[in-house]
């Protein structure tokens, strides 16, 4: 016994180590899975509260851009509510007509584009109910997919992220395939296994799929840059340029999908 | 004592604010930020307690971690080079370093370079590998140890000179 406690006395700073290392392994695995609840993440306040008043001043000297993107999405917004006039006339009567998707806005008060797996932190939190595994969007195309959240922040696994993978398809066929990132460029992400038989050309636009049931059918991500068949010839693999400036957002929108709990519950049952 | 504890807290504080706010946006070139933080490591007093030294350094780099979202590579990375800081500190100062009594103030400059490099290298090697965690992509992984070690060094070497005047 007493050269055990001895042994254990000389190799304390050993031991120490050990101990401090396999916690970081483990804190780093965790942060290598999808969507393990983690200790370690920017949602928290301190992290949060100092990220928000740092993005304040930041903000600040962004005006005018944000200022042209927002007048530019108002611009396309109303173009189309002003062309469909006639739709208009109809009157929704809110108690019946229930609306699928809830959207908030938000803003980034941490972006982040150069790691390998990047994840930004937003200004909503739980407060504004927002959960787990809902979608973020900007004006011009997809952002990713919120994971932690505290009660006045939210972390969210950028598309820029090697974990992630996102349903999309090609918008004029409904060939899908999968969207991930190979870390390269923060421009360019992948899509995979579209199937050999599509028709593909470069410039094509590339749409969110509806296929989960995060997004909405229809989202923008980006247009087809290069593509080629993969090493077993049976599917393409597409650089896909996106329509977002990853390096330059500010203010997305989190997407709710009401109808989520009774998809769930459905697929849980089979 | 008190001094020193108020000095030390203080280091601590505006290095990660430092490095969370400012180092981490850099972006050069693409993906290249240097990683201030670990002159707190490399320039903590020699005759220290080995045990609270260790600690401090992993809670140096959770707290970068915890900005950053990374897990815990940031952790892993300073604990390791602070485990290891007393070879490195024989290899580079040799007969001073057995004495017990270095001052990074006044060693040699040549020396504080080579001893900067290797604690510098080290820890990068170990953030990047764990931060890419894939074996397939050990090029990838050298390439930005390299050129953010570089960086990093500079701004080591430069902060340090520029610190040293006033005491």
């Amino acid at each position: 016994m007493q050269q055990i406690i001895n042994f254990f006395l000389r190799n304390k700073v050993f031991l120490l180590y050990l101990f401090l290392m396999f916690l970081s392994v483990v804190f780093t695995i965790q942060s290598h899975s999808y969507h393990k609840s983690r200790f370690i993440n920017s949602a928290n306040f301190l992290t949060g509260g100092i990220y928000n008043s740092v993005n304040d001043v930041q903000s600040f000297f962004n005006l005018r851009h944000q200022n042209k993107l927002l007048q530019e999405e108002n611009n396309y917004l109303k173009s189309i509510l002003y062309n469909s006039q006639a739709e208009l006339n109809n009157v929704y009567d809110s108690t019946q007509f229930r609306e699928k998707y809830k959207l908030t806005p938000a803003r980034i008060i941490k972006n982040s584009y150069a790691l390998s797996n990047n994840v930004l932190t937003l200004n909503k939190g739980k407060k504004d109910s927002i959960k787990q595994d809902f979608g973020v969007i900007t004006s011009k195309g997809i952002l990713g997919i919120v994971d932690n959240t505290s009660n006045r922040f939210a972390t969210v696994l950028s598309i820029l992220n090697t974990n992630i993978k996102i349903s999309a398809q090609l918008k004029n066929t409904n060939h899908f395939g999968s969207l991930g990132w190979d870390t390269k460029s923060p421009n360019i992400v992948q899509l995979t296994e579209i199937p050999k038989i599509a028709v593909l050309k470069k410039g094509d636009t590339i749409i969110t799929s509806g296929r989960s049931i995060i997004f909405p059918k229809g989202i923008k991500i980006g247009t087809i840059e290069n593509f080629e068949l993969d090493d077993a010839e049976n599917f393409y693999t597409i650089q896909v340029k996106l329509f977002n400036d990853m390096t330059n957002i500010e203010h997305v929108y989190i997407i709710e999908n009401k109808d989520k709990e009774e998809i769930n519950s459905l697929l849980s049952d089979e | 004592m008190n001094s020193i504890l108020l000095s030390y807290s203080l280091r601590f504080l505006l290095l990660v604010l430092v490095q969370v706010i400012l180092l981490n946006h850099i972006n050069f070139l693409g993906n290249i930020n240097p990683y201030l933080y670990v002159i707190f490591i490399c320039l903590f007093q020699v005759n220290n307690n080995r045990s609270l030294f260790l600690f401090l350094s992993f809670l140096l780099g959770l707290s970068i971690d915890l900005f950053s979202d990374s897990g815990g590579v940031h952790a892993a990375a300073s604990v390791t080079i602070a485990f290891i800081r007393p070879v490195v500190l024989k290899f580079c100062f040799g007969s001073i370093y057995e004495h017990q009594t270095i001052k990074f103030k006044n060693v040699d400059f040549g020396a504080k370079i080579i001893y900067f490099t290797i604690m510098v290298f080290i820890h990068h090697f170990i953030l990047f590998s764990l931060e890419i965690f894939t074996l397939s992509k050990i090029l990838l992984v050298l390439e930005k140890t390299l050129f953010s070690g570089i960086f990093t060094i500079l701004l080591c070497i430069v902060t340090s000179i520029i610190f040293s005047r006033k005491n």
